[in-house]
């Protein structure tokens, strides 16, 4: 039986004039999962996030959002939390005010702000001005809002924006710990290598176009290994390269060293044929292809 | 609603918003009562456009309330202004996809703010009151006027009337100007456009052709605020400033439910 869905959307497509900002897109979200939500600029991410969320209006298609269909946000958006393009808030208000505002509005327990702030790290700076938040400061408060409801699906545009590495490390173990207690989260962002560390489902998108939705290990194992090795003397290179050929692998010089595709399964061959040639090796490194390196090559960017 | 409306008290009471508003809400009830009493024998009038308001009607049971019904096209300047930035502000600081986000029900979000809104038109207008009697008394002695008759049951009836009246007003220049923030989806552009139009547009038009402010809901409203004129009743200076207001409101509420938010 397949696991239930925090989200499912079918040839879902908006056309601004004779723009397609997203075209028939058809991806599933596992409840639970991390699900980063990845792509260049202008690919249609955040209107995708913006249908599901009811602010835009699909020009053809449709979704779902924790069962419920995207037509009918009432029903499912008490259950779900978000962060769209950015904090935004009221700049004279002070943080724990505009959390307030937030709470009132949805109706939600407002004695869960303090705590909120707290757990984003702006304990100490609740009670000052929005206005006179760094842009780090911002985007914690702005995940805080997004965690008010005590959601079953968190949505969140950029997440990262303008945090400083322990900030990030902080939001990775925070969703890491939001998922694991059954938070679903739908993540964009552009730092892939923090989505690659975090996201086991990934959905991809190209000019409006979802070129890739399904497990970040799929996507992953896909991809040719590689192995790094790096000759003791640099004139050996050619030789090395001429090897790993002979072996039936593709290999290329990139600055001192060569780059055989292949598995790990054939260091140890490329290791032994080395040693056998006269050739000593200073070091003989398998590398897995990143997400990054597979982004490039699927957008061609 | 009713959270949003709880939502938006928050907002309305801010210091910077509050204090400033009453602060402007006292200077032009201060303006218009001192030059009403402290102008009264003056040969250029005391009154809007040059009227002359004279001793024996400032003595009247209903002079008493002069001040701030003579105020309510100034303080619907303000009212216009902070209904258009209440509204337009959401666009420009990105805030609208928050309460969307947390009340998905447009029409709720609106009737919440407008409720709200009117919770703060009642202040400013209790504020204006109270400023403009007690100026009123302090100037109806230093201009040796009787107050006499600003004591009796008549002259309460008339400080209610006038204060529903200016209220009344003071919405509906409040709801033009949130007709203007819903439309321009700017603070700045709102208020320009509602300020200009109500003071400069309607007031030079009015003045030099005859009769077409029956036509103009901001000089329509400041009719009702005065509780009508000889020229045109209260009856139909309410009904029909109100039907262009409402039928206005009923637009933007419909372009407000129907279009994205894509900002």
């Amino acid at each position: 039986m397949s696991s239930p869905l925090a989200l499912d959307v079918a040839d879902l497509s908006k056309k601004y004039g004779d723009r397609m900002a997203l075209s028939h897109a058809n991806f599933e979200v596992p409840m639970g999962s991390i699900c980063g939500f990845v792509g260049p600029n202008g690919s249609g991410k955040t209107t995708t996030i913006r249908m599901l969320l009811g602010l835009i209006t699909p020009t053809t298609g449709g979704g779902h959002v924790l069962g419920e269909s995207i037509t009918e946000p009432e029903k499912y958006l008490p259950r779900v939390g978000a962060m769209i393009e950015g904090p935004a808030f009221y700049p004279a208000l002070t943080g724990f005010q505009n959390l307030n505002v937030l709470a009132k509005i949805g109706g939600f327990a407002t004695d869960s702000i303090a705590g909120l702030l707290d757990l984003v790290g702006l304990g100490d700076r609740s009670d000052s001005k929005y206005k006179t938040y760094s842009l780090g400061m911002k985007q914690r408060l702005g995940i805080a809002a997004a965690l008010l409801p005590n959601p079953k699906l968190l949505v969140l545009d950029e997440p990262t924006n303008g945090l400083d590495p322990a900030g990030i490390h902080e939001i990775r173990t925070l969703l890491r710990k939001l998922a694991d207690s059954g938070t679903t989260v739908f993540v964009s962002s552009h730092l892939l290598s923090e989505i690659e560390m975090i996201s086991d489902h990934l959905v991809m998108l190209r000019l409006g176009k979802v070129i890739f939705s399904g497990k970040t290990s799929d996507l992953l194992a896909k991809q040719q290994p590689v192995i790094v090795a790096k000759p003791e003397n640099i004139s050996d290179l050619n030789k090395l390269v001429q090897i790993a050929t002979a072996a039936g692998h593709e290999a290329k010089i990139i600055e001192n060293s060569v780059h055989v595709t292949g598995t790990s399964d054939f260091s140890a061959k490329l290791n032994k044929a080395a040693f056998e040639a006269g050739i000593t090796l200073e070091s003989l490194t398998p590398v897995k292809a990143s997400l990054e390196e597979t982004f490039f090559e699927m957008t061609g960017e | 609603m009713w959270n949003v409306l709880r939502a938006e008290l928050t907002k309305l009471r801010r210091p910077s918003l509050s204090v400033s508003t009453l602060l402007a809400v006292a200077f032009v009830t201060s303006l218009i009562t001192s030059v009403l009493f402290l102008l009264v024998d003056s040969p250029e009038g005391n009154g809007e456009r040059g009227v002359r308001i004279g001793r024996d009607v400032l003595s009247l049971p209903t002079g008493i309330s002069l001040s701030f019904s003579n105020s309510a096209g100034l303080l619907g300047v303000v009212a216009l202004c902070v209904f258009a930035a209440q509204t337009a502000q959401e666009y420009t600081y990105g805030t609208l996809r928050n309460l969307l986000v947390r009340q998905p029900s447009r029409m709720k979000i609106l009737t919440g703010k407008l409720g709200a809104m009117k919770l703060f038109a009642i202040v400013m207008v209790a504020f204006s009151a109270i400023v403009g009697i007690a100026l009123s008394y302090l100037f109806a002695g230093i201009k040796d006027i009787s107050t006499q008759a600003w004591s009796t049951s008549d002259a309460k009836i008339a400080v209610w009337h006038g204060f529903i009246n200016v209220l009344i007003a003071t919405i509906g220049y409040g709801i033009f100007g949130m007709i203007l923030g819903l439309l321009f989806r700017s603070p700045i552009s709102a208020i320009s456009i509602g300020v200009i139009w109500n003071l400069i547009f309607e007031g030079l038009l009015s003045a030099f052709v005859k009769n077409i402010d029956r036509y103009f809901p901001g000089q329509l409203l400041s009719i009702v605020a005065q509780g009508g004129t000889d020229r045109i009743s209260y009856q139909y200076a309410l009904f029909t400033s109100y039907a262009f207001l409402l039928g206005g409101l009923a637009i933007v509420a419909f372009l407000f439910k129907k279009r994205d938010v894509a900002n």
